[in-house]
């Protein structure tokens, strides 16, 4: 019998694959990962301290700084909160604006995590399929706000600035071109045996495993359990509107890329439900500029975000400041999974883990 | 025609004036350098999804001749610091900074590496990666568009052609 040794390798925080700033200390005997611990925290950039500092309306842009892929979504779940806490009612214009906004960054999500993930498995070209199509919602972002990136367009009470008259046409084809989208990326990338042989039964993680470990969203959703926010709590308008949660079945690699595919399609349909009935009217209520929610009051605001549960906590002590606020980051909590679907895997395969747990590092060390 | 290069007056102009360039090997270096930087693939947070946009189709970032992402660092000669530098990623940044072989230059993208940007207030961020390495060209935005990065990559490309970069052996 060969004795081996095992071995430590670092992988990060400088790595193409890191994702941003992530470390994975894995153990490995010859090829076979006996563990792979993630060390975060490159990236803390001590959000929810800067938070106390600054006034609710102030903290706005930084949300959008959490989970920049998704942009809208972490700017929607923070204004929704604080609405919460406040008791604002947004106007119905807006609320629309804010769902075709947030679908449209959930389609943005997932676009890059299709590209970085066709990246990380050496198929340097699948990303710029995905990119192309993203520059389209990068430019609808640019049309409402002027930030491509990191558009902080959603405020206290209801959005920025009413629809430039080009957006509405613009969004129309996008979501007309969904399907061809998809289509092409099964045709250049999911048909590729390569491809497919990376991530089938690479990563498995079952449904009882998943919900142990806390992991939401389309990680949870590929294991199998049909559990979504938008659905399971609705929060905003998500009531109006039908559509489906697209599951997995076996919780590997593949299911997890397959149930954000198919989510795309979803967040399409979802999009266009709310063009037909986006009503006219105001888009912002009558919000002080200056506001001091009552003391001692608290709240838990959740969505759905790109990445899973997407929560805030926001204590108040009566003051224009939060007292405390505290993120619940999906990207975190998925990501304590990597050990989990790692172990007993193949190094290569970390790397495929990693990219499809797809944490955002930013959101993850806050 | 024929130059007498025994004469007293042959200063450089005459000599260009007959088709005799007169240099220095690293100033021939340095032009050449100035249009191929191998930026090493580092960043963490919003402006690296940027730099990707800039090297993906639309804005195609091979157009300049700076597409080779490198991701070691023993291999590139440009570090574009994206995203802030905190308490933790500070002794990585230096280390993979001395891991560079020279020469090398710094291009800070973005608010963050700039001057800390909104997160200065924070207990955890450097106030600007300058504070680590010394910076070339600084390129201002949260996070800067594409085509700013272009500039702040043109701008460095003066900057190196001419010789008159910060990090000289």
């Amino acid at each position: 019998m060969l004795q081996t040794e095992q071995l430590t390798i670092n992988i990060g925080p400088q790595h193409p694959s890191a994702h941003g700033g992530l470390h994975v200390e894995a153990v490995l005997d010859g090829e076979v990962v006996v563990d792979a611990i993630p060390h975060v925290g490159y990236v803390h950039r001590s959000v929810e301290k800067i938070a106390e500092s600054r006034t609710y309306a102030q903290f706005v842009p930084y949300t959008a700084r959490l989970d920049y892929l998704g942009t809208h979504l972490p700017v929607i779940g923070y204004v929704q909160a604080v609405e919460k806490l406040a008791g604002i009612e947004v106007p119905e214009r807006a609320e629309y604006i804010r769902v075709i906004m947030g679908e449209l960054s959930r389609i943005a999500s997932h676009q890059l995590f299709i590209g970085s993930l066709a990246i990380d498995l050496g198929a340097t070209t699948g990303l710029l399929y995905c990119m192309r199509d993203r520059e389209r919602i990068m430019d609808m972002f640019e049309m409402t706000s002027g930030q491509r990136l990191l558009a902080a367009y959603m405020r206290i009470g209801g959005i920025a600035e009413d629809l430039p008259p080009e957006f509405l046409p613009a969004v129309r084809s996008f979501v007309r071109d969904i399907p061809k989208m998809i289509k092409e990326y099964q045709g250049l990338l999911y048909g590729n045996e390569i491809f497919q042989a990376r991530l089938k039964g690479i990563g498995k993680l079952s449904a009882q495993d998943a919900i142990a470990y806390g992991v939401t969203g389309p990680n949870l959703r590929a294991c199998g359990v049909s559990y979504d926010i938008r659905k399971a709590e609705p929060y905003g308008i998500y009531d109006r509107f039908d559509f489906e949660i697209p599951v997995g079945s076996n919780g590997d690699a593949w299911d997890r890329l397959m149930v954000r595919n198919e989510e795309i399609i979803q967040s399409g349909r979802i999009i266009e439900q709310a063009l037909d009935q986006l009503p006219e009217g105001e888009i912002r209520a009558k919000v002080p500029r200056v506001f001091k929610p009552e003391k001692g009051k608290s709240v838990y605001h959740r969505i759905e975000g790109a990445k899973g549960e997407l929560g805030y906590y926001i204590v108040s002590d009566g003051g224009e400041k939060p007292y405390r606020l505290h993120v619940r980051a999906p990207s975190f909590v998925n990501l304590m999974a990597l050990p989990l679907v790692s172990r007993g895997g193949l190094v290569q395969d970390i790397i495929v883990n990693i990219a499809t747990l797809d944490p955002v590092l930013g959101e993850a060390d806050r | 025609m024929a130059v007498d290069l025994n004469k007293e007056n042959n200063d450089v102009e005459v000599l260009q004036k007959n088709n005799i360039l007169v240099t220095t090997l690293e100033k021939i270096w340095d032009w050449g350098r100035s249009w191929s930087f191998w930026p090493l693939n580092y960043g963490c947070n919003c402006c690296p999804i940027e730099m990707l946009a800039a090297s993906a189709a639309r804005f195609d970032i091979a157009r300049y001749g700076y597409e080779v992402f490198r991701a070691s660092p023993r291999q590139a000669d440009l570090i574009i610091v994206a995203g802030p530098v905190t308490l933790k990623m500070k002794p990585i940044l230096e280390r993979v900074w001395a891991q560079m072989p020279e020469p090398k230059w710094v291009l800070a993208m973005g608010n963050c590496a700039t001057s800390g940007g909104p997160f200065k207030d924070g207990y955890s961020i450097l106030p600007g990666c300058d504070t680590v390495v010394p910076v070339d060209v600084y390129v201002p935005g949260c996070p800067p568009r594409p085509e700013a990065l272009f500039h702040g990559l043109l701008e460095l490309k003066k900057k190196v052609a001419s010789g008159q970069y910060t990090h000289r052996r």
